[in-house]
């Protein structure tokens, strides 16, 4: 018995380390770059340190019985069983410290919950498998889609610095304002957390949440989806750059112009090679997680393109699928994600690529066409 | 036979965990790919919930809660039985989604709808039949373990001199009977949505998302006690036993048990912190939430009361009655964390989240079932177990599960989310623990098996009573248990 005791003392020791060592930063939180992250992680640490000492007490209580009131040892036992006061003692004491440790958890979540006086106001949307971000009052928005290759995740590659925490356009907020942010989804529920800002809020089909974020430091900060959201959850990054003013302005300038360039896009004469290679590019971004690369799709949740009915048959029915979607099915309508341009661009491709040679070719204009009259 | 059912389940289970931690041993994708990566966590997590941990509690309350009460048998026989055939049954179904077109439910052991309902695979139909019959399965049991209670009791033994694990029982048979048609509600409104045009949950028809998740909670954390509390009453037979002293606080830990069971009703939202319930209703929830560590606290401090100035000695039983009481602890203080809303705001959906769950149902649950298996096996089979190989079989479980389960808080913390086939390179060397970790308390269960099987086959004959400090009817009978043991009620005094 002597020797499991002696074992059992080691490996106890050993389990208790790692708790009092969680302050070291690598296992612990980070305290991060906004005033309710930084108060979250002091309410975070209070809490930790007092189980930590309620810990302490009651597991020294435990392991002093363990060690001294041993069979083995001739220990006597006692025979008591009752004490009404001790029980009502020890039902008050937690109740007290519990009540302490509310008072500063309520000021926080209050804090948390206001988010008035904004000062620039952005809505987030929750897509199968990618973040729109929109500028509302800006006129113009954008996805940011997960950038990580393919071929690091499959393992061919080295693996990058940023592995899976960076994306092709990251939401660009500037530094020292407060930022509403508005959370919705298209789908189904996802959810928006960057640790460093301590903001994690779902975001959900058929709902507008709000959050607000007033980051005090210029930098790239890195977060991920936090709900799961089918095949792809893990790969859905979201990636904040907080620039300082001067900077975020001229930013929102280019942006608004090369929306206003995107529109008049719309009424260009494209030729059958543009629309291939802008197509491409779309193709992979938006349509490829789901039909694959090679369009060959993951029957039977994810159909094939390549040789599919709809995308060597009728041009309207094919028009039709990828404006307004499929309901019932993961085939989203993307009527509203996609530019004409990209729309047009995406169907040309779809019907040319693969083998799918049937030398169709759709213009922005016929998109616009095709949108107005329903 | 439902001990036997749910160890198979347990080890069906938990080959499914081996995969994820496999899967999450390296960054990158090596094994499988995330569809079936998800399917994964589905199915592991309800199989353990509804197919290992539940029916091996009934499994437990059948053999056990006759002999404690002097009583012959189950009150209702015939229902017991088809209570337990449903559950094959359910679990055939369940399991038969692996091989069809589209692969198993994939989203999550709380099948969160429209991710359910619009997005799911059309095994979800299937899935939400198998609900059905094992909520059958868990009333029945339920409704048979309370006529029993009340009905079967020797005369003299009153409601306040029960065993505890009796007491721990009824209540949590109340709250069977209470949240099982609440799961099969939000299933049924499920199955309308999918296949009959319904929008309950579809907010494109008008329905809610966020009710779905008021329902599934308020049937989920009451399952969360359904799972321990039976625990709770085996661990306080077990603990007085090995220290020879009688249990501290006989009264207070009923009314722990039944202050919990009825908080239980009131806490469901603090598994939604984050999706935008009002603030009132927020406050409201984490008032309630940190509340429930109020009772919980008293059992602890109790059994460790009990321990205090007793005679201790540390067979098997013991040793996982005492590691249970420590992590389940550990498990209670990561629960308060959660509990505190703003914090969650950063724990929620982390691996934060599963160290703090894992740690309740492991050494709470799991823990919980092989001491009451080893406290009680000689008065099932007769013979003694190997304790040397019982002990090894304890500390290859503590250690693994430690080392499997421990650095998920650190996972957490540095910001990892769950339920993700994939990480960043920061998360690579913990996930590595973990996984070694999980490998060895997979395997060590092996030996489980190896030691019931030799304790059926033959051993050393077990005495009537063959712990030296246990109290209580069952006893006061020669092992193995006679069949319909207590014919003519034994008198209580």
């Amino acid at each position: 018995m002597r020797v499991h005791a002696q074992r059992a003392g080691a490996l106890f020791g050993g389990l208790a380390v790692p708790a009092v060592s969680l302050a070291d930063w690598t296992m612990n939180m980070r305290p991060g770059v906004t005033s309710t992250s930084n108060e979250i992680f002091s309410l975070h640490m209070t809490i930790l340190w007092i189980c930590v000492a309620i810990g302490v007490v009651v597991f020294g209580v435990m392991f002093w019985s363990i060690f001294a009131h041993r069979k083995s040892q001739g220990h006597k036992p006692a025979n008591f069983h009752e004490n009404t006061v001790v029980e009502i003692l020890w039902t008050i004491i937690p109740f007290v410290i519990l009540v302490a440790m509310a008072i500063p958890a309520t000021a926080t979540l209050v804090k948390m919950y206001d988010t008035s006086e904004s000062e620039l106001d952005i809505r987030v949307t929750g897509y199968q498998w990618k973040w729109q971000y929109q500028y509302v009052d800006q006129d113009f928005g954008y996805f940011s889609t997960l950038a990580t290759p393919r071929d690091q995740i499959a393992n061919r590659q080295r693996k990058g610095e940023h592995y899976l925490l960076e994306v092709d356009n990251p939401l660009v907020i500037p530094v020292g304002r407060k930022v509403r942010l508005l959370l919705t989804a298209n789908d189904v529920i996802h959810s928006w957390w960057v640790p460093e800002f301590g903001v994690k809020k779902d975001a959900i089909p058929g709902f507008i949440n709000e959050a607000w974020v007033r980051v005090e430091e210029p930098g790239v900060y890195r977060g991920q989806c936090t709900e799961l959201c089918g095949k792809d959850h893990g790969f859905m990054p979201v990636v904040v750059r907080a620039v300082p003013e001067p900077e975020f302005q001229t930013w929102l300038a280019e942006q608004k112009a090369a929306a206003e360039k995107e529109r008049e896009l719309t009424q260009k004469d494209w030729t059958l090679e543009e629309l291939m290679a802008r197509g491409e590019k779309t193709y992979q971004t938006t349509c490829a997680a789901c039909h694959q690369p090679d369009g060959r799709g993951v029957p039977p949740a994810f159909p094939a393109l390549r040789g599919s009915p709809i995308a060597t048959g009728d041009l309207a029915a094919h028009m039709d699928i990828v404006v307004h979607g499929k309901s019932g099915t993961a085939m989203q309508a993307f009527g509203s994600q996609l530019s004409e341009v990209d729309l047009a661009a995406v169907i040309t491709y779809e019907r040319n690529a693969w083998g799918n040679s049937t030398g169709d070719m759709v213009t922005p204009k016929q998109i616009l066409d095709f949108k107005n009259q329903q | 036979m439902y001990l036997v059912f749910s160890f198979t389940m347990f080890l069906l289970g938990g080959s499914m965990a081996m995969v994820i931690r496999a899967e999450l041993f390296q960054p990158g994708l090596q094994i499988v790919q995330p569809e079936f990566f998800n399917q994964m966590t589905t199915m592991h997590g309800l199989i353990m919930v509804f197919g290992a941990v539940m029916p091996a509690f009934v499994g437990l309350a059948n053999w056990m809660i006759p002999l404690m009460i002097g009583a012959p048998d189950m009150a209702l026989p015939r229902m017991n039985n088809w209570s337990f055939w449903l559950l094959p049954c359910a679990f055939l179904i369940l399991v038969s989604t692996l091989f069809m077109e589209g692969g198993a439910p994939n989203f999550g052991w709380t099948f969160y709808a429209p991710l359910s309902t619009t997005y799911g695979p059309p095994s979800t139909t299937f899935f939400i039949f198998a609900i059905h019959i094992m909520g059958i399965s868990s009333i029945m049991g339920a409704i048979n373990v309370i006529a029993t209670i009340l009905n079967l009791r020797a005369p003299g033994m009153t409601l306040m001199k029960m065993p505890l694990f009796v007491w721990t029982w009824l209540i949590t048979a109340f709250l069977l009977i209470a949240v099982m048609p609440v799961l099969a509600g939000v299933v049924t409104m499920m199955l309308m949505d999918i296949n009959f045009g319904t929008s309950f949950f579809d907010a494109s028809g008008g329905g809610d998302p966020v009710l779905f998740q008021h329902v599934f909670w308020f049937f989920g954390h009451p399952e969360v006690y359904i799972m321990i509390l039976p625990a709770f009453g085996a661990i306080s037979h077990i603990i007085p036993a090995f220290s020879r002293k009688p249990l501290f606080g006989y009264a207070s830990m009923v009314y722990a048990v039944g202050a919990i069971a009825l908080l239980s009703f009131i806490v469901w939202a603090h598994h939604m912190f984050t999706v935008g319930v009002p603030l009132a209703g927020q406050l409201f929830f984490m008032y309630a939430t940190m509340l429930i560590a109020v009772p919980t606290g008293v059992k602890v401090f109790n059994w460790v009361a009990t321990m205090f100035r007793g005679s201790l000695s540390f067979e098997a039983p013991m040793l996982f009655a005492v590691a249970f009481v420590i992590l389940f602890t550990i498990g209670g203080f990561s629960g308060l964390m959660l509990a505190i809303a703003p914090s969650d705001f950063q724990y929620h959906d982390t691996y934060f989240v599963v160290a703090h769950f894992h740690y309740v149902l492991v050494p709470g649950a799991i823990f919980g079932i092989f001491a009451a298996a080893y406290f009680w096996l000689p008065k099932w089979t007769g013979h003694m177990y190997d304790e040397a190989l019982a002990k090894t079989h304890f500390w290859l479980s503590f250690i693994g599960m430690n080392l499997a389960f421990f650095p998920m808080h650190f996972l957490g913390l540095a910001g990892m989310p769950r339920r993700i086939p994939d990480y960043a390179l920061q998360f690579a060397d913990f996930n590595m623990i973990s996984s070694i970790g999980a490998f060895m308390f997979g395997a060590t269960q092996l030996l489980f098996l190896l030691i019931v099987v030799r304790c059926v086959r033959g051993g050393e004959p077990a005495p009537a009573k063959p712990w030296e400090g246990a109290e209580g009817l069952e006893w006061t009978v020669p092992s193995p248990a006679p069949y319909h043991t207590f014919s003519t009620p034994p008198e209580v005094k």
